[in-house]
């Protein structure tokens, strides 16, 4: 459709205004980016000088002058352990959430996906402040006590005395953050399985669920698998519930060990500290390149969601922006 | 032939193979309703206890005054809640114009490699996290004038408008039909005329939903204003100086260790959930009825959180 316009546009030197300016919009997007990668590495340059890639694989944490060693690791795995832990209690809910809704009458369907949509909604700050003041009473009471009296002395997971404020009330928290989106763009992909599928599936004989198995599963894998992804580059995103209530560690401490101690996540860290970190010393530019890092990894996540997720729905491409 | 025996062990064989069949459907429809119900219970908690903590604290020395000292329980959010307003309005003035712009280039000029690639960092754009665009704001803005300000923070919080305005912009520009274009042509209209008068307006409602589903999303954003606009107990004193906004209060109070900051966090936390439920709701609410089909609606499932 904009081919015929394009071709009109040379008529009037307004128009050529206009389409430069609607392309200078476009470009501002490009800009942003290119200047923020570009900040983001130059600010950050003194640390990757000094430490190197140490930086990355290093643990220790202090930001006294004279003493300054700066080590990334701990972050790096708490972020990848909450997020991987998110996913594993998120995505079946969020699968099982999208099937029931892709199958439910229209009466049922509609504001229900309203209803988990408005999880989304919700801020992260109350995320945050709810589960500081009461998901972790009774996550604490009902499921870390017991798990740890049950196992606390054979399985090393659940060995550190419970406490509330750890990996896996934060991880828990992050699950119910990433439900909508992930629940949604699979919700949209058992849609678009076209009806002929599920129709030779039933034909067949097939109850629901093995209407699912024979015609919806085969068929969404991909796209089901990009929008956890996608799930996944939310989570790692995530920072103000999840810095909350993760409890805070520094240091070697805060390597992930068990699943009832504090740790510290690449964004709750730079929460924690940015503003305390003087511009002069190492510290800036070390929570700058921790920055990066989560930039970076949250591109490469989302570049491999958005491949996954578009090649699945290009029948109804722009429908779904994920 | 088949004897009556026979047909009778056939049907006990059918009957065994679909009652199994049928029982795992059900186990599998209980899990499935178990999943939703897993999934509105903390929505559910969340909102009754933001609202059972809450409610009690709004008085209108709360929702107006400064805060108090700390832990006095005196006080307000009043410059929070000034602050979260004036900062939608600025951060709106950047990011919406420039989304706007952004779609139009996306649906009217986007049709070709470079067009593709700016929707495609856009999309990326999106689920940047907040954190790191702050950082950005804070380098680009607070770096360079040596102060925290409304400014950087209005700036952070518009490069998190941005692509959201932008891709439902565009959009909702796609969904007006190509006749109403022609139309405009065939009257010998500029193109700048058929897009601002003719385009957008038919486009109008697709676009506020964006925009306001965009303005939901920026105000319940925390990681970019900590390091922006730091947060203050003054009321407003110019763009150039730090600001409180509701988010940042939340933040503070909820760290506090005494009973009466909690019972102010929780008293903040009503009022910003009452504007974001209020957007969100009211924009869902009108958009379903305006339009049934409603593809415009599934497409903003996917792009808000927080």
């Amino acid at each position: 459709m904009a081919s015929l316009l394009q071709a009109k546009s040379r008529r009037f030197p307004a128009d050529k205004i206009f389409k430069i300016a609607a392309t200078a919009a476009g470009v501002y997007i490009l800009l942003i980016i290119g200047l923020m990668v570009f900040h983001l590495f130059s600010e950050s340059y003194p640390i990757w000088e000094e430490e190197g890639l140490s930086f990355v694989t290093g643990s220790e944490w202090n930001a006294v002058e004279g003493r300054e060693v700066f080590g990334a690791a701990p972050y790096i795995l708490g972020t990848l352990v909450t997020a991987g832990l998110a996913m594993a209690i998120g995505v079946p809910l969020s699968i099982g959430i999208a099937m029931f809704i892709s199958q439910a009458p229209k009466y049922l369907s509609g504001p229900l996906s309203m209803v988990v949509d408005l999880l989304a909604a919700i801020p992260s700050v109350i995320y945050g402040l709810w589960g500081l003041f009461v998901f972790r009473d009774i996550f604490l009471n009902w499921i870390e006590y017991p798990l740890h009296e049950a196992f606390g002395d054979s399985v090393w997971l659940f060995s550190s005395a419970p406490f509330g404020l750890d990996i896996f009330s934060a991880s828990v928290i992050l699950a119910i953050m990433i439900i909508p989106t992930i629940s949604a763009v699979s919700r949209e992909i058992m849609i678009a399985v076209p009806q002929m599928q599920k129709e030779a599936a039933y034909m067949l004989g097939a109850t629901k669920w093995e209407m699912f198995k024979l015609s919806i599963f085969p068929y969404a894998k991909t796209g089901l698998i990009g929008a956890a992804i996608l799930g996944l580059g939310r989570a790692v995103g995530e920072t103000m519930a999840v810095t909350m209530l993760i409890g805070n560690a520094t240091g070697p401490s805060a390597f992930p060990q068990t699943l009832f101690q504090p740790g510290q996540t690449m964004s709750s860290i730079i929460a924690n500290e940015f503003i305390e970190a003087s511009p002069a010393s190492l510290h800036l530019p070390a929570l700058i390149g921790i920055g990066i890092i989560l930039l970076l990894v949250a591109i490469g996540i989302n570049v491999v969601a958005h491949v996954l997720v578009s090649r699945m729905m290009k029948v109804k491409e722009g429908v779904i922006n994920a | 032939m088949t004897t009556s025996q026979k047909r009778a062990e056939y049907r006990m064989l059918f009957k065994q193979n679909v009652s199994g069949r049928l029982l795992v459907d059900k186990i599998v429809l209980g899990v499935v309703l178990a999943c939703v119900i897993a999934a509105l219970v903390p929505l559910f908690s969340i909102l009754i206890e933001v609202f059972r903590n809450g409610l009690p604290a709004l008085t209108a020395e709360f929702l107006t005054q400064p805060p108090g000292a700390v832990g006095s329980g005196e006080g307000g959010i009043g410059p929070a809640i000034q602050g979260t307003l004036i900062i939608i309005g600025m951060s709106s003035l950047i990011g919406v114009p420039i989304g706007i712009m952004s779609g139009i280039f996306l649906s009217e000029f986007g049709n070709n490699r470079f067009g593709r690639m700016v929707r495609f960092f856009n999309d990326v754009f999106m689920e940047f996290p907040s954190i790191v665009i702050g950082i950005f704001a804070f380098l680009l803005i607070v770096l360079l004038l040596g102060h925290f300000s409304l400014w950087a923070g209005a700036f952070a919080l518009s490069l998190i408008m941005l692509p959201i305005v932008a891709r439902t912009t565009e959009e909702s520009l796609k969904m007006v039909p190509l006749t109403y274009r022609e139309a405009g042509l065939a009257l010998g209209l500029k193109q700048w005329v058929i897009t601002f008068r003719i385009v957008l307006s038919a486009a109008k409602s697709g676009m506020l939903t964006g925009i306001l589903i965009a303005v939901a999303r920026i105000s319940g954003e925390t990681a970019p204003l900590i390091m922006t606009v730091l947060g203050s107990s003054q009321f407003f004193s110019g763009v150039d100086s730090p600001m409180d906004a509701l988010p940042l209060r939340i933040w503070r109070l909820s760290l506090l260790p005494y009973d009466s900051a909690r019972e102010q966090g929780w008293g903040a936390a009503v009022v910003l959930i009452i504007i974001i439920m209020a957007i969100n709701i009211g924009v869902r609410y009108y958009f379903a009825r305006k339009n049934k089909k409603g593809s415009m609606f599934s497409m903003m499932r996917a792009g808000i959180r927080k």
